[in-house]
């Protein structure tokens, strides 16, 4: 017994130039709620892919799906061993009562790292992470933002093929998100498959593939471009609070307000803006309340 | 208003923690009813073996609370000391010598004391309680010759039977006339009736049981509560890995507490150490894989610390009351004393009273290690089941 999951497990196929893994149309029930609906994702190794969605959209159950942490009812899960994962729970899964070098000797250890690979790579990585200075710092002492960096480079010390960090960003302040992206964006680099969840938009515009959901289901799939380039109509931008017949169709953003016309709609006040990956998973979201063709792919 | 509206919060809050909830209302009666059966040091049967050739006649005519359990009328001595030795009995008479010699197990500490209470007042009974033939036999034997029980001989004073002083025929006539010369009275193991050299060895397993269940539950469910659980489901551990790296280090500090417990008792308190270390060792040894299970068994169940801190108390509780520790488990009533016999501290008080005290083997002690093992593989397969369920993923339909 290894802890894995019992539902389907795939490893990569043999002779694949790239690879890759992911969820193919996996569903997840929490008692009678349908907490994911065939979702499919793909991670190619080398590449960001950001999840988004608002709360309990279903990211972290899909995460946690990837990683090993819970089976699915139905679908496939394509991931490699356990060693080759590295994870990040919804929580930054550091132990707040050892100290920030002895949460990585933890980790290192588990993963069967030697005790100098484990000494380079901690080493290296809290570096990297800024936080050499708090490496004898106990976990629970670390603000939040450090505590996330500690938490992403805990998951990336074996060098992992795939890893999954669950909101690694959210809490976090603009320079330490900043460089949690600087790490990220070096795993990816060094070959790693990297899936992280985000509620920040912006986060997910760093991404190379971008997985939408909405209570458990896909609300748009593919690079950022894609999904901007799917977005169906036209979209408006006011000044002033859009006309009662657009409201159901408007959203604040910043200090002004946008309007989404579906396609063959009359349009109306203000001028017409290009939509960025923000505006196209709000229009997918509008379009599925709203029952309107515009759901993206 | 503010307070009510904190009132309403908190029964609100009460109302979901379903388990506080069922404490507070289950736990006074369980108390009471438990408490009120067990909490008992009356003894109303004192098990006895005679041995020599006047075993049957001690049989036959022994009172109450006597309860002669065997009679061995072609064994001496040393059969009737292993019988107190291998707690098969706890008052052993020989006859077929100059004076019968009566031996007590001191290690039970209420049944020899309710035994030489028996003795001291049956042997001296006021002469008008007796008829003339049971005051002719006990001119004869006189008053019995108690040694080291000084006690027994306090306590004899003042536990005269109520039949006796209403000047009723009372059965300590048949006593007196069964002893045709003033039988030795000999305590054996705990001759003054220490209470200490009683409480200490199953104190050990008192500490051992809060180590064991307490610590250990909290150790275990202090992963779930900090996040670090799913971190654990995901990495390159095996169920196994996780299970005895979490148990080790409380069964290693658990093991110290022993030993100091053990020392401090024999040093400080000067509680013999009679019997064999191994066999002891042993005896703790699956005893503390028992608790150490139920601690696993506890935290798998428990989402938080303080969840698990009830649950805990909960298996501690009946443990320290009906185990023998405190109350005779004879006192106990038949309807709440087979609880006693489903709880490891009742075999471990058995085990380590019986090496430390009466030196005990372990042949004579295989009833003890047969339940606690028995116990310790339900139990530790039960917490594995369960902790392998706790930790590998589960089916999402049982996740929310």
């Amino acid at each position: 017994m290894t802890g894995r999951p019992a539902g389907p497990v795939a490893g990569p196929a043999a002779g694949d130039a790239v690879e890759e893994w992911g969820t193919d149309e996996i569903s997840v029930h929490y008692q009678r709620r349908l907490a994911l609906d065939k979702i499919t994702l793909r991670a190619a190794a080398g590449q960001v892919t950001a999840v988004v969605g608002g709360d309990g959209a279903g990211k972290t159950t899909l995460l946690r799906c990837l990683a090993g942490a819970l089976a699915p009812a139905s679908g496939l899960v394509r991931r490699p061993a356990a060693r080759q994962i590295g994870y990040l729970s919804a929580s930054s899964g550091t132990y707040p009562d050892l100290t920030a070098a002895e949460n990585l000797d933890f980790r290192a250890s588990a993963y069967g790292l030697s005790a100098a690979q484990a000494r380079a790579r901690s080493g290296d990585l809290l570096d990297r992470a800024g936080l050499g200075d708090a490496r004898n710092r106990l976990a629970g002492q670390l603000s939040g933002g450090m505590r996330q960096k500690l938490g992403v480079i805990a998951a990336m010390l074996a060098s992992p093929r795939l890893l999954v960090l669950d909101e690694p960003t959210t809490g976090v302040d603009p320079v330490s998100r900043s460089g949690l992206w600087w790490l990220i964006a070096g795993a990816a680099a060094a070959g790693c498959a990297v899936v992280l969840a985000t509620t920040y938009l912006d986060d997910a515009e760093r991404a190379a593939t971008v997985l939408a959901l909405d209570d458990g289901r896909e609300l748009a799939a593919g690079t950022p471009d894609q999904i901007i380039g799917a977005v169906p109509g036209t979209l408006r931008g006011l000044t002033g609070r859009p006309p009662e017949a657009d409201e159901q169709r408007a959203w604040r953003r910043g200090g002004r307000w946008r309007v989404w016309d579906p396609p063959q709609s009359a349009g109306g006040p203000g001028e017409a803006i290009q939509p960025d990956l923000q505006d196209a998973v709000t229009v997918a979201a509008l379009a599925r309340e709203l029952g309107l063709p515009g759901s993206t792919r | 208003m503010p307070m009510w509206a904190m009132i309403v919060k908190e029964f609100r809050q009460l109302r979901r923690d379903r388990r506080t909830l069922a404490m507070m209302i289950a736990m006074p009666v369980l108390l009471l009813v438990v408490l009120g059966y067990a909490a008992s040091f009356d003894v109303s049967s004192i098990s006895v073996a005679a041995a020599g050739p006047q075993a049957a006649a001690v049989a036959a005519r022994l009172p109450r609370p006597f309860d002669v359990i065997s009679t061995q009328a072609a064994q001496g001595r040393p059969w009737a000391q292993d019988q107190l030795r291998d707690g098969k009995a706890v008052v052993a008479v020989v006859t077929g010598g100059a004076r019968p010699v009566v031996l007590i197990d001191g290690t039970q500490l209420f049944a020899a004391r309710a035994a030489l209470t028996a003795l001291t007042s049956r042997l001296a009974q006021p002469a008008q309680a007796q008829p003339a033939q049971a005051q002719a036999a006990q001119a004869q034997a006189g008053q019995a010759q108690l040694t080291q029980a000084q006690a027994g001989q306090a306590q004899a004073g003042q536990a005269q039977p109520a039949q006796a002083q209403a000047g009723q025929p009372v059965p300590g006539a048949d006593l007196a006339a069964l002893f045709t010369a003033a039988p030795e009275v000999h305590i054996l193991y705990n001759p003054e009736l220490t209470t200490s050299d009683i409480m200490i060895p199953g104190l050990a397993g008192v500490v051992l049981v809060f180590i064991g269940t307490i610590i250990t539950s909290l150790g275990v469910v202090r992963e779930r509560q900090s996040g670090t659980l799913e971190q654990l489901a995901v990495m390159p551990l095996r169920v196994r890995d996780v299970f005895l790296g979490k148990i080790v280090p409380y069964f290693v500090v658990a093991a110290a507490d022993l030993a100091i417990v053990l020392v401090v008792g024999v040093a400080i308190f000067g509680v013999p150490f009679r019997g064999s270390l191994p066999v002891f060792g042993l005896g703790a040894l699956l005893f503390l894989f028992v608790t150490l299970g139920i601690g696993v068994l506890i935290s798998s169940v428990s989402q938080n610390q303080g969840q698990a801190i009830q649950l805990a108390v909960m298996t501690l509780l009946p443990q320290v009351l009906l185990s023998g520790l405190i109350f005779p488990l004879s006192s106990i009533v038949a309807g709440v004393r087979w609880i006693a016999y489903l709880l490891p501290l009742t075999y471990f008080n058995e085990i380590s009273r019986g090496v430390m005290l009466r030196a005990e083997p372990i042949g004579a002690l295989w009833q003890p290690f047969a339940f606690l093992t028995l116990l310790g593989a339900v139990i530790v397969t039960l917490a594995s089941l369960r902790f392998r369920r706790y930790l590998a993923p589960a089916r999402a339909r049982r996740a929310a």
